[in-house]
């Protein structure tokens, strides 16, 4: 045994030692992966308005388990007791991680854990690979509504709130260095005089104001218009796939604007404006008649959101079964609805095979060929985010694999 | 910060290496190097290796360690061993320096043990550092290299760490070749001579099996799908070599928890109390030892548990009870008992050995089993329970925790496809761990894999090939 090393602390050691950052770079990468497989799930339980973007929402991760082979929850432990244990005794909790054996890394609750993410973080996840931006400069109209002041270089001239005193106190900094050279170099300076020794005040030369522009960006209020068919056919499963393709339009056209407003219209035979509760959890029953929601969207559009101040999104989610007679009704108005929209979205909701034996509303908005008209399928919650993505993609030809 | 010197340190080493040697420990050589806490956590992350291969896991393992540190709900191990020559350990630096006195004479104990004890005379302490560190080379240059790439790697090694624990527990029974199984497995059919021949007509030899692959059941699944799998590229098998080298430098410490921290355990308090240390950290000292010795009710506490057998063989050795006495080899002292323990045993042998009624009952170690929701006390350690108890015990230790999964057949029908047995103890896997795991072992084998296991006391095939998962119930 020879003599023991003592290697003292260095802290360029331990700067060296975070060589786990790839790694924790990668691994946060795949709870990234992981967060937007599941993300149908978690938009679903979220409510559309209200809702505080710094909200911390609990996310479990799955896919980035560790799965090795392991024994079942029906296999017995051992423990110690603290002295006086009982036959029969509760011990503890079965469900999730025992607190027994230590044995952990190898029972399958320890892997399992929730991640906190933002509801912000959330989003910006959702879209991250949505290629948005430029559907509203082909599709929608411009308003020239809100200004900024945006800096824009330098000027000698200017209020005095935009003084920038750092730059006018290198400016005379600059004059002073000149002058001591110039008197240096030309003359013998009398002693006691001249820049070096007394006062060098400012000169209006040197002042330095910046310089603002102001920007007037193309954006504007928005509002999205939410109709929902609660007839007796939409069933709780309808009206969550509804829900969750709600919650992403909304969230998107947060994105995209300052003032985002919501309305919800809630239609069977007629329709009424209806608050978000209402919308979601409240059942009627009867019948269909389409052209009523879309003429009361009409009616609010024109009371409060004129087209020439708004950029209006409407979405109609139904399950398609309309009554005959009031097909060409619904067609006409949802092309006056295409004339003020800016996107005007049809959803088909029809959980998978209910298609086979009711009517579709998707046959009849085949006549509609608007470039702001848009239909979708959906037939399950995997199916949200690829219609959304159909309904916002910049490529209409994507979407006809969409289409029934 | 701290209350010490590099200098104190060295004091205190020096007095407790005199220690170390008359108490007739052997050691390596032995290193310490200081640390602050972000250190300490990338090392344990790394399993306390200064130089390992990037896998996302460790980045996930440090985040979580990190988490519950930052969190305090844990706190971070006063030091970290790591079996190799010179061993290697570190030290927290913010620690008082009674935790580090403390701390350097529990490493010794580790260090001894490392040494000592059989199951580590495979691990070649002495390449530890170089070995992991080649690895590390291996690895990324294969990430380097513009026609494999991280993702490739990712996906290799994510299957080969799902199953790096299914590979032989005891490294001291040597592992034959596929022709010597093959050659034992006949000879065991035809034994040379018959001590009865004369009694009895010489039993026709029953034909012998048809030859298959592999001869006899093989636990090494890593290497078996390296060696029978021919369309793995080199750098794919490469990988799964690194990874079950990594795992069986590994394993020895998981079989040995109990007996190796219970021997670090009672060397530092035995050193610790021959040193005469001042009042002030003799007191420091007792507080400190008593919390990591401490048992946790509800779980195990291998601090605990190894102590307190370590101080009973001592006994045992020194005053046996007259049944014990009878039981020993005779005239040998406790510490000559202890030192013979420490080289023969793992920790499912020790439990078994030394791990008796009366030690259960002072334990109170109990077995429990879920109901509905809740975990309920089923055996306590008396008269009639401890056999229960301890069996599950002895069975869950170590290596016990993770279930013997066997490659049968590589050939099963006719098909190349592989056919897995789990050696079922009582205990069922866990579903969908094993729907995940198969489709690991799908992924490095390439085609269809199947593994028998008995699912709620029936026989239960699992499967997984093209078409994903199935699992069915043996008619």
């Amino acid at each position: 045994m020879g003599d023991t090393i003592f290697r003292p602390y260095t802290p360029s050691d331990a700067e060296r030692s975070d060589r786990s950052a790839g790694d924790r770079a990668r691994h946060r990468l795949k709870i990234r992966e992981s967060i937007r497989e599941n993300i149908a799930d978690i938009i679903a339980e979220e409510s559309i308005i209200g809702q505080n973007r710094d909200r911390i929402i609990k996310v479990p991760i799955r896919g980035i388990r560790e799965y090795r082979f392991v024994y079942g929850e029906n296999t017995p432990g051992v423990g110690q007791g603290n002295g006086d244990s009982q036959q029969g005794q509760v011990v503890g909790k079965a469900k999730g991680q025992q607190g027994g054996e230590d044995k952990a890394g190898d029972s399958p609750g320890s892997d399992f854990y929730e991640t906190d993410v933002t509801l912000e973080e959330l989003i910006e996840i959702m879209f991250e690979d949505l290629e948005l931006p430029d559907l509203e400069r082909k599709a929608l109209r411009e308003i020239e509504a809100y200004r900024t002041a945006k800096r824009k270089g330098y000027r000698q001239v200017g209020i005095r709130i935009r003084l920038d005193k750092r730059r006018t106190a290198r400016e005379r900094a600059k004059r002073r260095m000149a002058a001591i050279r110039r008197q240096e170099t030309a003359f013998s300076p009398a002693a006691g005089q001249g820049p070096r020794a007394g006062r060098f005040p400012f000169h209006d030369d040197d002042l330095v104001y910046r310089h603002i522009v102001t920007d007037v960006r193309k954006e504007s209020n928005a509002v999205v218009l939410c109709l929902m068919d609660t007839s007796g056919s939409m069933d709780t499963m309808k009206k969550y796939l509804a829900r969750s393709f709600f919650f992403l339009l909304y969230q998107f056209i947060c994105t995209k604007y300052q003032n985002v407003e919501i309305a919800f219209v809630a239609h069977h035979t007629e329709a009424k404006e209806v608050t978000e509760e209402e919308f979601f959890h409240k059942g009627e029953s009867g019948g269909t008649f389409i052209s009523s929601a879309y003429t009361k969207a009409l009616e609010i559009i024109q009371a409060r959101y004129h087209p020439s101040l708004w950029n209006i999104y409407a979405f109609h989610c139904s399950d398609g079964d309309n009554f005959d007679s009031d097909n060409p009704a619904a067609l006409k108005a949802a092309k006056e609805l295409c004339q003020v929209c800016n996107l005007f979205g049809y959803g088909e909701i029809k959980p998978l095979g209910s298609r086979y034996y009711e009517s579709s509303m998707l046959n009849i908005f085949r006549r509609l060929d608007d470039d702001n008209f848009q239909t979708v399928l959906i037939e399950r919650k995997e199916d949200i985010w690829p219609s959304f993505k159909a309904f916002l993609g910049k490529d209409r030809g994507a979407r006809q694999g969409v289409q029934a | 910060m701290s209350d010490y010197t590099l200098r104190d340190l060295e004091y205190w080493d020096a007095r407790i290496r005199d220690k170390v040697q008359e108490f007739g420990l052997t050691c390596y050589p032995q290193e310490f190097e200081i640390c602050d806490h972000t250190a300490m956590l990338g090392y344990m992350a790394y399993s306390g290796m200064p130089s390992h291969y990037p896998h996302w896991s460790y980045g996930k393992s440090y985040e979580k360690l990190k988490t519950l540190y930052d969190h305090g709900v844990s706190g971070l191990p006063y030091e970290m061993v790591i079996n190799s020559s010179p061993a290697l350990a570190y030290l927290m630096r913010d620690n008082t320096l009674c935790l580090q006195i403390l701390t350097i004479a529990h490493v010794y104990g580790h260090n001894d043990f490392f040494r000592n004890n059989f199951t580590f005379q495979t691990t070649r302490a002495e390449y530890t550092i170089t070995t992991f560190k080649a690895h590390a080379d291996r690895v990324r240059r294969y990430i380097e290299d513009p026609s494999i790439g991280y993702e490739r790697i990712e996906g290799i090694l994510d299957a080969a760490h799902a199953l790096s624990l299914q590979c032989r527990r005891n490294m001291a029974v040597k592992k034959l070749s596929e022709p010597a199984e093959q050659a034992r497995l006949d000879e065991a059919l035809h034994p040379r001579s018959d001590p009865f021949q004369k009694i009895h007509r010489r039993p026709d030899a029953p034909p012998p099996p048809p030859a298959k692959v592999p001869p006899s059941p093989d636990e090494d699944l890593l290497l078996f799908i390296r060696d029978h799998n021919p369309f793995l590229t080199n750098w794919e098998r490469d990988l799964l070599t690194i990874v079950h080298e990594e795992a069986q430098y590994f394993i020895p410490q998981i079989e040995t928890k109990i007996m190796n921290e219970g021997w670090a355990s009672y060397w530092h308090r035995t050193i610790l109390e021959s040193l005469q240390l001042p009042q002030g950290l003799h007191l420091e000292f007792l507080v400190r030892h008593n919390q990591v010795v401490r048992p946790h009710p509800g779980g195990i506490n291998p601090y605990h548990i190894g102590l307190k057998l370590w101080d009973d063989i001592e006994r045992r050795g020194n005053e046996p009870t007259p049944e014990e006495r009878e039981r020993l080899p005779a005239d040998k002292t406790g510490r000559q008992l202890m030192f013979d323990t420490r080289e023969v045993d793992r920790d499912v042998s020790f439990l078994r050995r030394w791990l008796g009624e009366k030690q259960m009952r002072d334990l109170d170690l109990i077995r429990y089993e879920s109901r509905g929701d809740d975990l309920v006390v089923s055996h306590v350690s008396d008269e009639q329970g401890w056999r229960e108890v301890k069996e599950l015990l002895v069975k869950s230790v170590g290596m016990g925790s993770t279930p013997v999964i066997r490659v049968e057949d590589a050939d099963f029908s006719g098909s190349r496809t592989l056919l897995l047995g789990h050696v079922h103890d009582g205990r069922d896997l866990q579903l969908e761990y094993a729907e995940r795991t198969l489709s690991y072992v799908h992924r490095l084998w390439g085609r269809e894999v199947v593994l028998d296991t008995v699912l709620n006391g029936k026989k239960a095939t699992l499967s997984y090939g093209e078409r994903g998962f199935s699992a069915k119930a043996a008619k």
